[in-house]
């Protein structure tokens, strides 16, 4: 079982700015962890310092039982991956994978005989005397994860390394780290203000905004049920309502919205009487629904196709804007554009969080 | 060359070429034809010039090579602007890594105009301050000998001082083209290669120097060539011991009243020169262009 990273209470202050405030959180034994955010939230201050690369203004952070204060990036189970990869251009592809275990001393025979091992690993068996500027995007992505792995890292650290590729080799990509990850069994961290990429590799995802850290969760927690408006709106696509929240009854509270009463689950905090919106997914709207209790009615302005799924924009009558995704293969029933149609949805399906 | 009258029209293109021209044939080939036209003729009385007597010979070349002591000056010479550029890249490689990677924009300021101020100062002046400095009774040996350092004053002039003068006189030369070269590397390869476990020295002998290879081996260069040319700093820092090869060439043409033994030994100093710089540059696998920019 590989290292599990505890953060207590950390803190980043650099100048006058705050980077990152308390921020806790436990990253499991051979876990695949993202950090999600939008770009200057801090994840990547957080990832330094787990690395070792910046010392924290406050907070102590573990990786495997050990308190990391005063421990250089080259003293921790940790190796990184960085965003621009830093593969070192001047040296042959073995030589970079084998950079670590040079940096350690072993015997040249070994560092080969291990490199050719990691090669066979990333499936690039046979590359080892070229080049990093001969590779493609994602050969080059896959030699610095070997050479990360070379050092048998407890922890590897990724900085959103899949952010330079086409969207194709990013696809690919992520299926790769995420088998490579399972087979090795070490502790992934991973940065990324790519809320579908954090998604579909995650075990677990840590949602950052403006320094604060929003939420830990299963990628379905945080989808289905954001604790925070920012994760509400930042995971996934989503439509707000506000009013104010009326009542509270066994878990659903009830919004009373320009547009009428609306019920949803309540998220955690929220109490009768708060200024409060609700959330509610595209695919949660059933467009032309007859009945039910949560009801909007809207001027359908334009569909638009996206492949697997259509997005048909509605104007509300107090002026704003609800999307909702239809599947293509029941678009033959969707209204026409300029028609009048009501958008409906369970109030399991929505959530209604405090604004603030 | 189509190029050039492509952008520039015939008209401009031709004064451009015709100026280039004028340049390499006036302040390149001319006097080095004429150099070496001096270095091969003999030193002979005005009535004998154009007579009989007058034929090209490598005499003046082989008096050199049969001087055991104008010999020993010369190779003297070369292995120490090797030793100047050698020592003035240690100087320079910490200050230039520095700059380049670590220090903020307002210290990168401060200490280029530091560095750069001196040097507004003509050459003859800034070793003249050096002479000033390292005099006998002069303000170093002060300093020394007020705190304790040393309990009788040191005589700099010779060796130590031609090799601090020099470097104190070459600095630039050296630090721009490692910083230039230093900060193009990217930050993350070092960070890279501290985070798998490399030492500091390794860091720099495997990531950062061959990185900066080019500008290493430029700055070596530009260094050893102004050494080996340099006159001022052996004239006035240096001891008779420490005697400098231009000074012999000087001598020739000043004191010996023999342009054409003196024309002979520039040239040797020229070619061997050039053979230097030529091995150097391939050895470091850097072509000639690279140095230029």
């Amino acid at each position: 079982m590989s290292h599990s990273v505890e953060l207590h209470q950390v803190g980043m202050t650099f100048g006058q700015t705050r980077a990152v405030g308390d921020v806790s959180f436990t990253v499991e034994g051979g876990e695949f962890f993202s950090i999600l955010g939008p770009s200057g939230c801090g994840k990547t201050t957080i990832l330094r310092m787990i690395a070792g690369f910046l010392t924290p203004s406050e907070g102590q952070i573990v990786i495997g039982g050990r308190d990391m204060a005063g421990l250089g990036p080259d003293q921790r189970p940790t190796a990184m991956i960085f965003q621009s990869l830093a593969l070192f251009p001047l040296m042959t592809v073995w030589e970079n994978i084998a950079f670590g275990l040079e940096a350690r001393g072993v015997s040249k025979a070994e560092r080969r005989k291990r490199a050719d091992e990691l090669l066979k690993l990333i499936a690039l068996e046979g590359f080892g005397e070229r080049m990093p500027g001969e590779l493609s995007g994602g050969q080059r992505q896959r030699v610095a994860i070997a050479r990360a792995l070379a050092v048998e890292p407890q922890v590897l650290l990724l900085d959103e390394p899949l952010s330079a590729l086409d969207l194709k080799l990013r696809q690919h990509m992520r299926a790769e780290l995420r088998a490579l990850q399972k087979r090795t069994g070490v502790t992934f961290i991973y940065i990324t203000h790519d809320q579908s990429e954090a998604l579909a590799m995650s075990d677990r995802i840590a949602v950052m905004s403006a320094g604060v850290l929003q939420q830990v969760g299963a990628p379905r927690e945080l989808y289905d049920n954001p604790a925070t408006s920012f994760v509400a709106s930042f995971v996934g696509e989503t439509n707000a309502l506000a009013g104010k929240v009326t009542s509270l009854a066994s878990g659903i509270a009830t919004v009373e919205t320009s547009l009428g009463a609306m019920h949803g689950k309540a998220g955690p905090g929220v109490a009768a009487g708060q200024a409060a919106r609700l959330y509610v997914r595209p695919e949660a709207l059933v467009v032309s629904a007859k009945g039910g209790d949560n009801r909007l009615d809207a001027t359908v302005e334009r569909i638009d196709f996206e492949g697997a799924f259509a997005l048909a924009h509605g104007r509300l009558d107090d002026g704003s804007e609800l999307v909702a995704s239809i599947s293509s293969t029941k678009l033959s029933d969707a209204p026409s554009i300029g028609a009048r149609a009501s958008f409906a949805f369970d109030r399991r399906h929505a959530v209604v969080l405090a604004d603030g | 060359m189509a190029e050039l009258y492509r952008r520039f029209g015939g008209g401009l293109a031709t004064i451009f070429l015709a100026l280039v021209l004028l340049w390499i044939a006036g302040m390149v080939l001319a006097p080095n034809v004429m150099m070496i036209d001096y270095a091969l003729r003999p030193n002979l009385p005005p009535a004998q010039i154009g007579g009989p007597n007058d034929v090209y010979s490598l005499d003046n070349v082989l008096y050199l090579a049969n001087e055991a002591v104008h010999r020993s000056i010369f190779f003297k010479t070369i292995w120490a602007s090797a030793f100047v550029a050698f020592a003035t890249f240690v100087v320079c490689y910490p200050l230039a890594y520095w700059l380049a990677q670590h220090a903020t924009p307002g210290q990168t300021a401060v200490a280029l105009i530091a560095l750069t101020i001196p040097f507004w100062v003509n050459e003859v002046l800034r070793t003249l301050a050096w002479y000033i400095l390292l005099a006998f009774r002069g303000p170093l040996n002060a300093l020394l000998l007020s705190i304790g350092l040393i309990d009788e004053p040191v005589r700099w002039y010779g060796n130590g001082g031609v090799l601090a003068g020099m470097i104190y006189a070459y600095i630039l030369f050296m630090l721009f083209p490692i910083y230039n070269a230093v900060e193009s590397l990217e930050k993350a390869q070092i960070e890279a290669a501290r985070d798998l476990g490399a030492s500091t020295w390794r860091i720099h002998w495997r990531v950062v120097m061959p990185h900066a290879k080019a500008g290493i081996a430029t700055g070596c260069v530009f260094t050893f060539m102004l050494a080996a040319g340099s006159y001022v700093a052996p004239a006035l820092l240096g001891a008779p011991g420490s005697r400098w090869f231009t000074q012999i060439i000087y001598n020739w043409f000043f004191e010996g009243g023999d342009w054409n033994r003196g024309a002979a030994y520039a040239l040797v100093l020229l070619v061997l020169c050039l053979a230097v710089v030529l091995v150097t540059l391939k050895l470091a696998r850097v072509n000639l262009t690279d140095v230029a920019k």
